[in-house]
C-alpha cells in the first residue's frame, strides 16, 4: 500500500510545484520531468536486456519534428497521436532489422539510427520542402508542457513497473543477463525485444513532441542533438538502469548539475561533462541504488 | 513411438561435415549415452536437436512431429529441455528466479503460484531448496551445475539433454549426481547424456550411441559398444586402428 501511496502523494506535491516556483525554476522543473521520463524510459528496454541504444534522440527528435511539421493541420492530440505512431513505427522497423545485433554491433548501430535520420529530415527539407527550419505555435503554456511531461513520466514509470511483475518483464531479464539460456527455456527472443524497444521508443518519442513547442523554431541540428541521447544514457547508469527508481534518481542531480555548469562555464561545459561521465562509470559502475542495496545487505549481515 | 527421431541429420561448416548423416532415436523415458572423441560431433548434435543449430540435412522429430527448423524456444516449448557443456545460470537473478523461468516460459507456461509450485519442486530435486533467495552467481560450481539440472527440470521436459553434466564433480558429488539422473529417469523423463567419464555411463545407461568424426560408429548395448574394437579404435585414435 505505501509502495503505491508514497509516488501518488510525491506526483500530487510534483503537481503542485509550479505554483511555488519563478518561470526560471518552471524551466528547470521540466526539464528535469523530461530527463527522468526519458532515462525511465531508455531503461525500460536497455536497462533490462543490456543493450545500450544510443537512439534516444533519433526518436526524441522525431516526435519534436513530428509536431514541427503538423502543429498547424492538426488538434494538439492528433498531433501526439500521430508523433507517437511515427515513433511505433520507426521502432518496429529499426527492432526488425537490427535486434539481432548484440553488444557493440548494436550499440554503434543506434547511434547512426540518430544520425542518419537527421540527415534523412535535413535531406527532405532542403530538396524537397525547401524550408530548412519550422516553427512551433502552439497554444501551450509552460505549466501545461510541465503537467503533460510529468504524467508522461509516471505513466512511464507505472508501466516499467507493471511489466516489471509480468512475463515480459521476466523475459527482458533473463535476456539480459543470458539470451542463450532465455531462447532454450522458451523465451521468444525477437518478440520480448520488440515489444520492449517499441514501448520505449513511444515514450520516448512523445517526451520529444511534447518539450517541442519550447524550442519555438526548431530544425534538425537542434532537436536531433546526439547529446539527449548520451546524458539519457549516463543518468540511467548513475541511478541504476535495472532499477524501477533508478533512471529518475539519475536524472535529477544530473540535470540540474548540467545547468548549472552550462551556465557557470559555458565554454569548459563540454569538458566538465566528460569528466562526470567517466567519473560515473569508475565511482558507480552499477548505479547509485544497486550500490546502495549491496551496502545494506552488508551491513545486515555484518 | 520413439519419442526423439533422428533421421539423416547433418550439419556442414564450410567443408567440415561436423555430424554427418546421424540417425537413430530414443523412446519415452528411455536414458542412453552419446559417447566419442572429442570433436566427434556429440554437442553439435545436441545443438541440432535443441535447435542452438540449424541442420544442413536430415530431420529430427519430436513424439512424431517435426521440430527441426524450429527456433530455440519453440523446440523448448515442445518439450525439449537442455544443460550446457560449460555451465550457464542467470547470474543476476536468484536461484528460484533461475528456476522459475523455464516455469513461466515453456511447455506448460505456468504463471504465479503454479510457476513458484513447479520451481520449488525442481530446487527441491537438485537439493537447493535452502538457497533458493540466494543470487545465482553466488554459488560453488557444483551448485550451479545443479541449478542448470534443476532450470531444465522445471521446464517440465519430455527429453532432457545433458552436455556432460557430470564433468569437474569430486567423487562424492558424482555420486549424487548419478542417483540424481537415474531418478529423473524413473520419473519417466527420456535422457540423452554426452559423458566422458564411462563408470557413469555404465551405471546409468543400458544403451549408448557412439559418433566419430561426425558418424554414428556404434549403437548398442553399452558393454558391448565399450568393447567393440570399432569404438575402441575411435578412442585411441587412428594409428591404434593400423
Amino acid at each position: 500500500m505505501i509502495r503505491l501511496l508514497l509516488p501518488l502523494a510525491a506526483l500530487v506535491l510534483l503537481a503542485v510545484l509550479p505554483a511555488l516556483v519563478s518561470e526560471y525554476g518552471l524551466g528547470l522543473l521540466i526539464g528535469a520531468a523530461t530527463y527522468v521520463t526519458l532515462a525511465s524510459a531508455w531503461a525500460l528496454f536497455s536497462g533490462q536486456t543490456h543493450y545500450v541504444s544510443l537512439a534516444t534522440v533519433a526518436f526524441y527528435g522525431t516526435g519534436a519534428y513530428a509536431v514541427a511539421v503538423l502543429n498547424e493541420a492538426l488538434p494538439y492530440p492528433a498531433v501526439l497521436l500521430c508523433a507517437a505512431l511515427a515513433g511505433a513505427a520507426m521502432a518496429l522497423a529499426v527492432g526488425l532489422s537490427t535486434l539481432r545485433l548484440s553488444g557493440v554491433y548494436f550499440v554503434i548501430f543506434s547511434f547512426g539510427l540518430a544520425e542518419l535520420v537527421r540527415q534523412l529530415i535535413t535531406w527532405y527539407e532542403v530538396n524537397v520542402t525547401g524550408t530548412l527550419g519550422r516553427y512551433i505555435f502552439l497554444d501551450v503554456t509552460a505549466r501545461g508542457i510541465y503537467w503533460q511531461m510529468l504524467a508522461l513520466g509516471a505513466a512511464t514509470i507505472a508501466l516499467s513497473a507493471w511489466i516489471g511483475r509480468g512475463r515480459l518483464g521476466m523475459a527482458l531479464r533473463v535476456i539480459g543477463d543470458d539470451e542463450e539460456v532465455a531462447a532454450h527455456s522458451g523465451i521468444n527472443l525477437a518478440r520480448s525485444k520488440l515489444a520492449a524497444f517499441v514501448l520505449s521508443a513511444v515514450i520516448l518519442t512523445l517526451a520529444g513532441a511534447i518539450t517541442s513547442p519550447r524550442y519555438v523554431y526548431v530544425e534538425p541540428s537542434i532537436v536531433f542533438n546526439p547529446t539527449v541521447s548520451f546524458l539519457t544514457v549516463i543518468m540511467a547508469l548513475l541511478g541504476g538502469a535495472n532499477r524501477l527508481w533508478g533512471p529518475a534518481l539519475g536524472a535529477v542531480p544530473l540535470f540540474l548539475a548540467f545547468e548549472w555548469l552550462s551556465a557557470h562555464f559555458p565554454d569548459t561545459y563540454p569538458v566538465l561533462l566528460g569528466l562526470l561521465f567517466i567519473g560515473v562509470v569508475f565511482l558507480v559502475p552499477q548505479g547509485i541504488l544497486p550500490a546502495a542495496e549491496k551496502l545494506l545487505r552488508r551491513r545486515a549481515e555484518a | 513411438m520413439s519419442l526423439l527421431e533422428i533421421i539423416g541429420a547433418e550439419k556442414r561448416f564450410g567443408g567440415l561435415r561436423a555430424v554427418d548423416g546421424v540417425s537413430f532415436s530414443l523412446g519415452r523415458g528411455e536414458i542412453a549415452g552419446l559417447l566419442g572423441p572429442n570433436g566427434s560431433g556429440k554437442t553439435t548434435l545436441i545443438n541440432l536437436v535443441s535447435g542452438a543449430l540449424p541442420l544442413s540435412a536430415g530431420e529430427i522429430r519430436l513424439g512424431g512431429r517435426r521440430i527441426s527448423g524450429l527456433g530455440r524456444d519453440r523446440i523448448a516449448r515442445a518439450g525439449v529441455a537442455r544443460t550446457f557443456q560449460l555451465v550457464r545460470i542467470l547470474p543476476s537473478l536468484s536461484l528460484r528466479e533461475n528456476v522459475m523461468v523455464p516455469a513461466v516460459f515453456g511447455r506448460k507456461a505456468h504463471w504465479g503460484r503454479a510457476a513458484e509450485r513447479v520451481a520449488d519442486a525442481a530446487l527441491e530435486l537438485a537439493g537447493l531448496s535452502a538457497r533458493a533467495a540466494l543470487r545465482a552467481s553466488e554459488l560453488t560450481y557444483i551448485d550451479q551445475k545443479r541449478l542448470e539440472l534443476a532450470r531444465a527440470l522445471a521446464a517440465e521436459p519430455e527429453l532432457l539433454l545433458l552436455d556432460e553434466w557430470l564433468a569437474g564433480l569430486n567423487p562424492t558429488e558424482l555420486a549424487e549426481g548419478v542417483a540424481l539422473i537415474r531418478r529423473l529417469q524413473g520419473e519417466g523423463l527420456a535422457i540423452l547424456m554426452v559423458e566422458h567419464i564411462l563408470d557413469a555411463v555404465r551405471a546409468l545407461c543400458p544403451r549408448v550411441v557412439v559418433m566419430n568424426s561426425g558418424r554414428l560408429i556404434a549403437d548398442e548395448a553399452t558393454e558391448a559398444a565399450l568393447s567393440d574394437p570399432k569404438v575402441i579404435a575411435a578412442y585411441l585414435g587412428e594409428e591404434a586402428d593400423a
